[in-house]
């Protein structure tokens, strides 16, 4: 992790260091330190006055069943998000990677939605999903088939699912069809060899040494469904119909924001800070680990 | 036999479920507004509905600016923050890389604290210290708050760390010194490394929405993410072939980006990050 | 009050320069901000009055800025004033009333602006429930009413035609509305038979008013902060009911919240939409069928003579922010001044669906001869001005409403999904919205 040779020097790495740290120290510390006081506060929307309320609102939250439905419902929705944008990338990789003509065309059009801003991503999938203008969701009512995720939850999950996951596929790409051809080829050569076939030779040669690989992207995908995914439902469902799609970072923003509810949002706030330190701690010991792949 | 087009059926299923959704919005941006509300979208382009792009670039409809404002605006807001990052963040990933100076991981950490604290989770506090120091509303605070993050200098430490000792060590013996060999050695054998951040970055600030949509109140600065979803937040009337206009050409930018760096960009992506 | 104390180092002439409406040279106009939530149509109509007003003075220079939805917009005010950066002016949706009366030092009430700048503002000008809705408890009004609307039936008179029912002849009771809903499924004309708007206002708020029922306690919250919500009696937990039962028969569906129906109903996919009566011009302008406005159905068992309908739409807030200048406040009370002349507020409502808002203006509506020649728009006023007055049909007066109604929302989302029986929805909007208004009564000062 760490390089044996260095520069010895004190001011010049401080220098170095300080617009960085000045910015973090303004922009971030600062905003996370009075969203910390203000988690301990009861305020009114205005901001115009507020008391000491210790940790009611933490208890508040924990007692509220709706916030532990909240936490129940983002774990399945990164779960599934994560399963899906990973799955499908892994498949397309491995097609991807074989020798076959117009490669560099297919890997092109897989790498561009990389591009797709999340809010974007809603958008695209507005205009095939809606239930009355989509494409595919205006077609799927004229056959018949009931589709409306303005009023069915479960419909509006898969959408919020499939669109965030649609968005993610590319970037898990790049990195599985890298790892696929750091791969020597005399492993697989070798495998070959010894009569190994397609399927049982990607399980038990290919997915054990993709699996650094596939711990990164966990992290990351996990991290990118909990809070890039913002724009996408926001856009498409606004947390709705009832709460089926409201995730933990879309009620930060609908109790701090909307409801201008300062307190209690502060204090999810918190509590999400809490959960992702666990998981960048996660992220920050395998990127420290540079070993492996 | 099957083998052989066994690949091509799964790549194509790919193309076709991400390049349709971009048909749709290219096909439904030159058909008629009412047509596509009744649910009438046609898959067929009408070549007379090109205007439409003329129409969004130049005018400005209810609510959202003209676009090629917009347009302005987000690639100004990407480009500085893409610039922003790197400048920022390559003197610091380099001190902690190749120096040992007290409270050295205090301040990687502090740095490296930035990732656990998404704007979404701290948007009320960070809103008021920015009006404090008086940036709400302009293009400073549109950029600056988010050039402070910490992805670009993990990636960059990454970089620099994987730099062979050799190098470092015939530097010194040349009698280079720390910043001297920044400029000839580390920055010009990162090059590509620098490119592929610049993709990542300028794609990164592209699609940025909650931040601009709640540090800027004034128009003029809606950069075209924000102004696309103001169309349709619109709440009574969406004119979608103008929405789909205006999506494929917010598409556009970052999208040739990508593609035209594609190479460097891939690279740069998975090595330094693994 | 003037302060020109300026700051010194180049950051904060920077900031200042940005800051609406500072303090400019004598002579240069005052410039002020105003922020609202009209789109499409209605956005456009606030671009003309905007220009109308600037060019019939030369002292001000308003801008005004499209924030987004009624509730974005009151959200991006409420962020804005507490970074010190607040617009002069705020259109803030009737449910964000109870809200915004608990600003204390943020906003500056319409009749202390008239107070101290001398504009004159009349609150017996105004219509009875746009006067209710908008006074505080000694007849002062808070806000500047702008834009009141009702909800209003829309209805398509080609489906009615093809569906065999008389077009002339809309549903006048909610069981009319329910035998008419199931014919226009049986037959088929349309899509979707019937949809509505805005649930919660049209379907409860409204109806709890024009069928003279408490929809909360202490007098629908005009009395005092300890109010609690009584959605969860007989007569809601029946009006839930019924539109389960229709939407299972396929009499009626549910298209989303807030005015996201509209379209539905425009595009010619509903025969019935239920909306507010400013959607008129959006119909006008998109409706490729006959059309109709109709009063809201009622329910004669409840109450044999039906009350006024309350108001939907908006109002105007002055908000405070440091700095705020005399000269603002008196830009602000010119624009008021200005929308209140008679023939704008006319203009206003012909031009968009709204209800003149000042006798004066319905009367230039009148003189006009505009209801003449567009049978069917006087309706709104019409049901405004039906019958008495009372306790319950004044109009809501509750803190954080707009998140109350999102908990109504939810509820019955549910329930239409099949997930919860109507008692259960209403139960559970009541014990989750009292929380939300005793979390307000804590936060708001006594």
């Amino acid at each position: 992790m760490d390089r044996r040779t260095i520069f010895p020097g004190r001011a010049l790495p401080a220098l170095l260091v300080l617009p960085q740290l000045a910015l973090t120290a303004v922009f971030f510390l600062w905003p996370a330190g009075q969203a910390i006081w203000s988690s301990l506060q009861r305020e009114d929307a205005f901001g115009t006055s507020s008391e000491f309320a210790g940790l009611e609102n933490f208890a508040s939250l924990f007692a509220d069943p709706l916030y532990g439905a909240a936490v129940a419902r983002t774990v399945l929705f990164c779960a599934a998000v994560t399963a899906l944008s990973m799955g499908l990338a892994l498949l397309f990789a491995v097609f991807a990677d074989a020798e076959i003509r117009g490669r560099a065309f297919y890997r092109t059009m897989l790498v561009w939605p990389y591009a797709v801003a999340p809010a974007m991503s809603a958008v695209l999938w507005v205009l095939m999903f809606h239930p009355q203008i989509g494409l595919v969701g205006a077609w799927l009512n004229r056959i018949g088939v009931p589709w409306d995720y303005k009023l069915n939850g479960a419909e509006a999950m898969a959408l919020i699912v499939g669109a965030s996951a649609w968005k993610q596929v590319s970037y898990n790409f790049i990195f599985f069809l890298a790892g696929l051809q750091a791969i020597p080829r005399s492993v697989i050569e070798a495998a070959r060899i010894d009569g190994s076939r397609g399927f049982y030779r990607f399980r038990t040669i290919v997915l054990p040494l993709l699996m650094p690989v596939v711990f990164f992207l966990l992290v990351v995908d996990l991290v990118y469904a909990a809070f890039d995914t913002f724009a996408t439902v926001y856009a498409l469902t606004q947390g709705g119909p009832g709460q089926s799609t409201q995730t933990l970072v879309l009620k930060v923003y609908l109790d701090g924001i909307v409801n201008a509810d300062i307190g209690s949002s502060s204090a999810q706030s918190v509590v999400l800070m809490a959960g992702v330190i666990v998981l960048s701690a996660l992220q920050f010991r395998f990127l420290g680990r540079k070993a492996g792949t | 036999m099957t083998s052989r087009l066994l690949p091509h059926a799964v790549l194509g299923l790919a193309v076709l479920i991400f390049a349709f959704p971009i048909w749709i919005a290219v096909a439904g941006s030159t058909q008629d507004a009412a047509a596509i509300a009744r649910g009438d979208l046609s898959l067929v382009p009408r070549l007379s509905g090109f205007a439409v792009y003329r129409d969004v670039l130049l005018n400005s409809s209810a609510g959202a600016g003209p676009v090629w404002r917009e347009l302005l605006v987000s690639f100004g807001m990407a480009l500085a923050i893409a610039l922003g990052k790197i400048a920022l963040s390559i003197p610091s990933a380099y001190a902690v890389a190749f120096f040992r100076f007290p409270l050295r991981m205090a301040a990687f950490w502090v740095i490296f604290m930035t990732l656990m604290l998404p704007v979404e989770v701290r948007l009320v506090p960070t809103f008021q210290v920015m009006s404090t120091l008086g940036m709400v509303n302009t293009f400073s605070g549109l950029t600056v708050p988010l050039i402070a993050s910490a992805t670009a200098t993990l990636l960059f430490r990454q970089t620099f760390t994987a730099i062979p000792d050799e190098l470092v060590e015939a530097a010194r013996i040349d009698g280079a010194g720390p910043l001297r060999f920044l400029f000839d050695v580390v920055i010009p054998v990162s090059g590509a490394n620098i490119a592929a951040l610049f993709v990542i970055l300028f794609v990164y600030g592209w699609n940025q929405y909650l931040w601009p949509l709640l540090v800027v109140t004034d128009p003029h600065l809606d950069t075209v993410v924000i102004g696309i979803v103001k169309m349709i937040g619109i709440d009574t009337e969406t004119a979608w072939n103008k929405v789909m206009a205006t999506a494929v050409l917010a598409l556009l930018p970052p999208v040739v980006v990508v593609v035209a760096m594609q190479r460097w960009f891939v690279k740069g992506l998975t090595e330094g990050d693994k | 009050m003037d302060r020109r104390n300026l700051l010194a180092g180049a950051g904060t002439l920077a900031a200042w320069a940005a800051l609406p409406g500072a303090v400019r040279a004598a002579g240069e106009p005052t410039r002020i901000v105003f922020w609202h939530a009209m789109s499409a149509a209605n956005g456009a109509e606030i671009d003309r009055i905007v220009r109308d007003f600037n060019a019939s003075q030369s002292d001000v220079v308003l801008e005004a800025v499209y924030k987004g939805s009624y509730p974005e917009t009151l959200t991006a005010a409420i962020a804005a004033y507490r970074g010190g950066q607040a617009p002069n002016i705020v259109q803030v949706f009737e449910v964000g009333t109870g809200t915004m009366l608990q600003a204390g030092p943020a906003v500056k009430p319409a009749w202390k602006l008239a107070e101290e700048t001398g504009f004159k503002l009349d609150p017996s000008s105004y219509i009875p429930g746009v006067r209710g809705y908008y006074s505080l408890s000694d007849g002062k009004l808070a806000s500047m009413p702008f834009n009141s609307s009702t909800a209003v039936m829309w209805y398509n008179k080609d489906a009615f035609e093809k569906a065999g029912l008389d077009p002339e002849k809309p549903p006048v009771t909610y069981d009319d509305y329910d035998r008419a809903a199931r014919t226009l499924a049986s037959k088929a004309p349309t899509p979707i038979a019937s949809t509505t708007a805005w649930m919660p206002w049209i379907q409860f708020e409204e109806f709890a008013a024009i069928q003279n029922i408490a929809y909360a306690t202490e007098g629908d919250g005009y009395d005092g902060l300890g109010a609690q919500l009584l959605v969860n009696g007989k007569p809601f937990v029946a009006q839930l009911q019924r539109f389960m039962d229709l939407a299972k028969d396929g009499a009626f569906k549910y298209t989303g919240r807030d005015s996201g129906p509209d379209a539905i109903f425009y595009s010619g996919q509903a025969a019935i939409g239920f909306g507010s009566s400013s959607g008129r011009a959006d119909i006008v302008k998109n409706a490729q069928f006959r059309y109709a406005e109709a009063l809201l159905p009622v329910e004669p068992s409840l109450n044999p003579k039906p009350n006024n309908s309350i108001i939907g739409g908006a109002s105007l807030w002055a908000l405070n922010a440091p700095k705020r200048t005399e000269a603002e406040y008196k830009a602000v009370a010119a624009f008021y001044a200005f929308i209140s002349k008679p023939e704008q507020v006319a203009l206003y409502a012909q031009h968009t669906g709204y209800v003149p808002v000042t006798v004066a203006g319905y009367d230039a509506t009148e003189a006009s001869g505009y209801y003449a020649k567009n049978p069917g728009t006087d309706l709104p006023v019409q049901q405004l001005e039906r019958g008495e007055l009372t306790a319950n049909s004044r109009g809501l007066r509750l803190g954080r409403l707009p998140e109350i109604r999102a908990v109504i929302y939810e509820e019955i989302e549910k329930a239409l999904q099949g997930q919860q029986s109507a008692q259960t929805a209403m139960d559970s909007a009541v014990e989750r919205g009292n929380r939300i208004l005793r979390d307000f009564q804590k936060s708001a000062r006594g």
